[in-house]
C-alpha cells in the first residue's frame, strides 16, 4: 500500500506542480500578485472541452490549442487590468484588488455563459486502462500530466537560462526601469511573460481536467490555494522550486490521509507552509528568484 | 439576477408608495437557493421545481385570484450570502413565506433568522437531523437521511454485504450529518465498519483514502456526499481498480441523475434509497415528468420534484390560511394533507414528513437509475 500511496502523492503533487509553473512565472518575474492566474485555468480547461467535444479534436491537436487561447487571453486580460497600475508604480496591494476584482468577474461571467455544472472531456479521449506495475496502479492521464510537468519545467529553465529571451525577461525582472533603458521592450516582454504563463495555466487546465474530470468555471479558483503554497514554499519565481515543492505538498497530503487521517490533509499541509514562512521566507530551497536563475 | 431583482425592487415600489387595496396584489413568497458556483445543479434544479408549479399555481390563483410573486434569491451555498437573502426577502419584499435554503448548513444559518422574524420556513431538500428543532416556524418536506438510509442499506445487506467502509465530506452539514445517520444504521444493522475517511467537498483527488481503503477489502463502501465529489470518488475508485465485488452505497447526494453525466459507468452498480423516482408509476408523478420535460428539455431529478410538491404545498396553506399573513400560513402549513408526486403527505407533530412509505431503492445502470430488482 505505501508503493501505491507514494505513487499517489507523487502524481497529485505533479497536478499541483503544473498548476504553479505559470503562476510562479507571472508572480516571481513580473512581480506583480495577479490573482487571474485560476481563470486562465478553468479558461483552458473549457477550451479544450470546446474543441473536443464541438469540433471532435484529438487530445494533442486540442492541447496546445487550449494552451495558446489561454495565453491570448492572459495578455489581453492583464493588458487591461495591470497597464495603467504599472505605468503608475502603484503598491502591489493595488494589482492584487485589481486582480481580484478582475478574477471574479470573469468566473461569474463565465459561470453565466457556461453554466457552473460540472463536466468532463469525452471519456475515450486518453485510454482509460491503467497500468498495473509491481502491484501500483497509475493511469494514462496521469503519466501524461507527470511527462508534461517535467517537459515544461526543463522548457521553461532552457528558455530562462538558455536564451537571450530570457536574459531579457530576468533583466526586467531585476530592474524594468534599467532593462528599459538597456533597449529592452519592457512591454513586450512582460506580455510575452503573461503569455507564457496563461498557456501554461491553460496547459495545466486540460491536463488536470483530464485526469479529476471535473471542469467547472471555478476549478481554477480552487486550485489556487495549492498554488500559493506551492509557489512560496518553492520560492516566487523559482521554477525547480515549484516542481520539488508541489510533489512535496502532494506526497505529504496523501501520507497524512492515508496513514493519520483524512481530515488532517489540508492542516499539515498549510502548516507547511506557516512554518515555511517563519523560517525561510524566502522558500525552502532559498535560491528564490529566477533573477538570479 | 441582478437585473431582475431591481426590476421586482422597482415594481414594488409604487405599490409600497400608494399602500392601495391589496386584492389584487400578488402574494410575496420568498426562496433560497445555490444558483451559482459548484453545488448550482441543486438549486437549479429547485428552482425547476418550483416555477413549473407556480405556473400551474397561477393559473388557477389562490385566495380568490391572486397570484404568487416568487422571488429567488441565489446562496451560492454561502451561509452569509443565505442570511443575507432571507433579511432582504423578509425586509423587502415582504414575503409571507420562504422555500429553501438547499444546504442543510445553509438552513442551520438561515432558520434562527426566519424563525425570529416568524416566517414560515419550508425547506424541500435540508435532510440533516436536528433542521426542523431550530423553532416552530421550520418546516421541511424532505425526508431525513436517517429514514432514507436504513432501507438502503437492508438492501444491500440482502446482497450479502456485511462489512463496509464509510467516505464523507467534513465541511457541509448535509454530507456529515448523512454520515452519522449511515454510521448509526450500518451499526445498528449489525454491518462491521473497517474504515471511516473524510475529504473536502470542493476536492478533487481521493487516491490516498480510496487506497486504504482497498487495502482492507469491504464489501461496501458508504458515501455521503454532494454528486460532484461521489462522482470524483466512483471514477477515481475504478482506476484504483474497485471492481464489481465492491457495492458503493449512495447518501442522499448520490441521489441525482447528475451521477450518471460525470461519472458515466463508473457510477454502474451503485445503489441510492430515494423518497422518489422519475419512473414511479403514478398519474400525477408522469404528468409532473412530462411537463418538467416540457418546459425545461431535462429531466425532473428528485430535488426538483420535492421543489415541485413544496410550493403546491405552501399554496394550498396560503389559500388555507384565508390571508397572506405569516401566523397563519404557518398554522395553516402544519395541518396540511395532500397529496403529490411524492406520494401522500402530512407533517408530524416536529414539523417532518410523517410518512417513509414511498422510499424506493435504485441502482445506476449504464449512466442512469433503475429500480433495484
Amino acid at each position: 500500500m505505501l508503493a501505491q500511496q507514494l505513487v499517489n502523492g507523487v502524481l497529485l503533487g505533479a497536478t499541483y506542480a503544473l498548476f504553479a509553473l505559470g503562476f510562479t512565472l507571472m508572480f516571481g518575474v513580473l512581480r506583480v500578485i495577479n490573482l487571474t492566474y485560476g481563470f486562465y485555468f478553468s479558461a483552458g480547461a473549457f477550451l479544450s472541452l470546446a474543441l473536443t467535444r464541438q469540433l471532435g479534436l484529438g487530445i494533442w491537436a486540442a492541447l496546445p490549442l487550449a494552451a495558446i487561447g489561454a495565453g491570448i487571453m492572459a495578455v489581453g486580460i492583464d493588458w487591461l487590468l495591470l497597464t495603467r497600475l504599472r505605468r503608475r508604480a502603484t503598491a502591489e496591494l493595488d494589482s492584487l484588488m485589481v486582480t481580484l476584482g478582475g478574477v471574479l468577474a470573469l468566473y461569474s461571467a463565465m459561470t453565466a455563459w457556461l453554466g457552473p455544472d460540472i463536466r468532463r472531456l469525452p471519456p475515450g479521449l486518453v485510454s482509460a486502462d491503467s497500468f498495473v506495475i509491481a502491484g501500483v496502479r497509475i493511469t494514462t492521464a496521469q503519466i501524461l500530466i507527470l511527462g508534461a510537468t517535467l517537459l515544461l519545467v526543463a522548457l521553461l529553465l532552457a528558455l530562462m537560462r538558455g536564451t537571450r529571451l530570457g536574459l531579457a525577461i530576468r533583466a526586467m525582472a531585476e530592474k524594468p526601469d534599467a532593462a528599459g533603458l538597456m533597449g529592452i521592450n519592457t512591454a513586450r516582454a512582460s506580455a510575452l511573460v503573461s503569455f507564457i504563463s496563461g498557456c501554461l495555466g491553460g496547459a495545466g487546465g486540460v491536463l488536470i481536467g483530464l485526469n479529476f474530470n471535473a471542469i467547472h468555471p471555478y476549478m481554477g479558483e480552487t486550485m489556487m490555494l495549492r498554488g500559493f503554497v506551492v509557489i512560496i514554499v518553492g520560492g516566487l519565481g523559482d521554477i525547480r522550486g515549484a516542481l520539488i515543492a508541489g510533489v512535496a505538498l502532494g506526497v505529504i497530503e496523501v501520507l497524512t490521509a492515508g496513514y493519520i487521517s483524512s481530515g488532517l490533509k489540508e492542516a499539515v499541509a498549510f502548516a507547511i507552509l506557516v512554518a515555511v514562512l517563519w523560517t525561510r521566507p524566502q522558500g525552502l530551497f532559498g535560491r528564490a528568484v529566477m533573477r538570479r536563475a | 439576477m441582478m437585473r431582475r431583482t431591481l426590476a421586482i425592487a422597482l415594481l414594488a415600489m409604487p405599490a409600497l408608495a400608494q399602500s392601495q387595496p391589496v386584492m389584487a396584489q400578488p402574494i410575496q413568497v420568498g426562496a433560497i437557493e445555490i444558483l451559482s458556483g459548484p453545488n448550482a445543479a441543486y438549486g437549479v434544479a429547485i428552482k425547476g421545481g418550483l416555477d413549473l408549479a407556480l405556473d400551474e399555481i397561477n393559473a388557477k390563483g389562490i385566495l380568490g385570484g391572486r397570484k404568487i410573486q416568487l422571488t429567488v434569491e441565489d446562496s451560492a451555498a454561502n451561509k452569509d450570502q443565505a442570511i443575507n437573502a432571507a433579511r432582504k426577502l423578509i425586509g423587502r419584499d415582504k414575503v409571507v413565506a420562504i422555500i429553501g435554503p438547499t444546504l442543510s448548513n445553509e438552513m442551520f444559518a438561515v432558520g434562527p433568522v426566519t424563525n425570529e422574524r416568524k416566517i414560515p420556513t419550508l425547506g424541500t431538500s435540508t435532510t440533516a437531523s436536528g433542521i426542523t428543532e431550530i423553532g416552530p416556524y421550520i418546516f421541511r418536506t424532505s425526508l431525513p437521511e436517517s429514514d432514507v438510509i436504513p432501507v438502503t442499506l437492508k438492501a444491500a445487506q440482502a446482497r450479502g454485504v456485511k462489512t463496509i467502509a464509510l467516505m464523507y465530506a467534513n465541511d457541509d452539514a448535509f454530507s456529515k450529518s448523512g454520515f452519522d445517520v449511515m454510521k448509526a444504521a450500518a451499526e445498528k444493522a449489525g454491518l462491521s465498519i473497517l474504515a471511516i475517511e473524510s475529504f473536502g467537498s470542493k476536492d478533487t483527488d481521493f487516491s490516498a483514502q480510496l487506497t486504504k481503503i482497498k487495502s482492507l477489502k469491504p464489501d461496501a463502501i458508504g458515501l455521503s456526499a454532494l454528486v460532484e465529489p461521489v462522482s470524483g470518488v466512483l471514477l477515481q475508485a475504478r482506476s484504483l481498480g474497485f471492481g464489481k465485488e465492491t457495492l458503493f452505497i449512495g447518501g442522499n447526494g448520490s441521489n441525482s441523475p447528475k451521477l450518471g453525466e460525470i461519472a458515466g459507468p463508473a457510477a454502474d452498480g451503485l445503489i441510492v434509497g430515494s423518497p422518489w423516482f422519475i419512473g414511479k408509476k403514478a398519474d400525477n408523478n408522469e404528468a409532473f415528468v412530462a411537463a418538467y420535460k416540457a418546459k425545461y428539455s431535462r429531466d425532473p431529478d428528485q430535488f426538483a420534484a420535492q421543489a415541485y410538491d413544496a410550493m403546491k404545498i405552501m399554496a394550498g396553506a396560503i389559500d388555507r390560511a384565508g390571508a397572506a399573513e405569516p401566523e397563519k400560513v404557518r398554522d395553516a402549513l402544519a395541518k396540511t394533507d395532500s397529496s403529490g408526486v411524492m406520494g401522500p403527505f402530512r407533517f408530524t407533530e416536529g414539523r417532518d414528513p410523517a410518512t417513509a412509505a414511498g422510499v424506493v431503492v435504485l441502482v445506476m445502470k449504464a449512466g442512469k437509475f433503475a429500480v433495484l430488482e
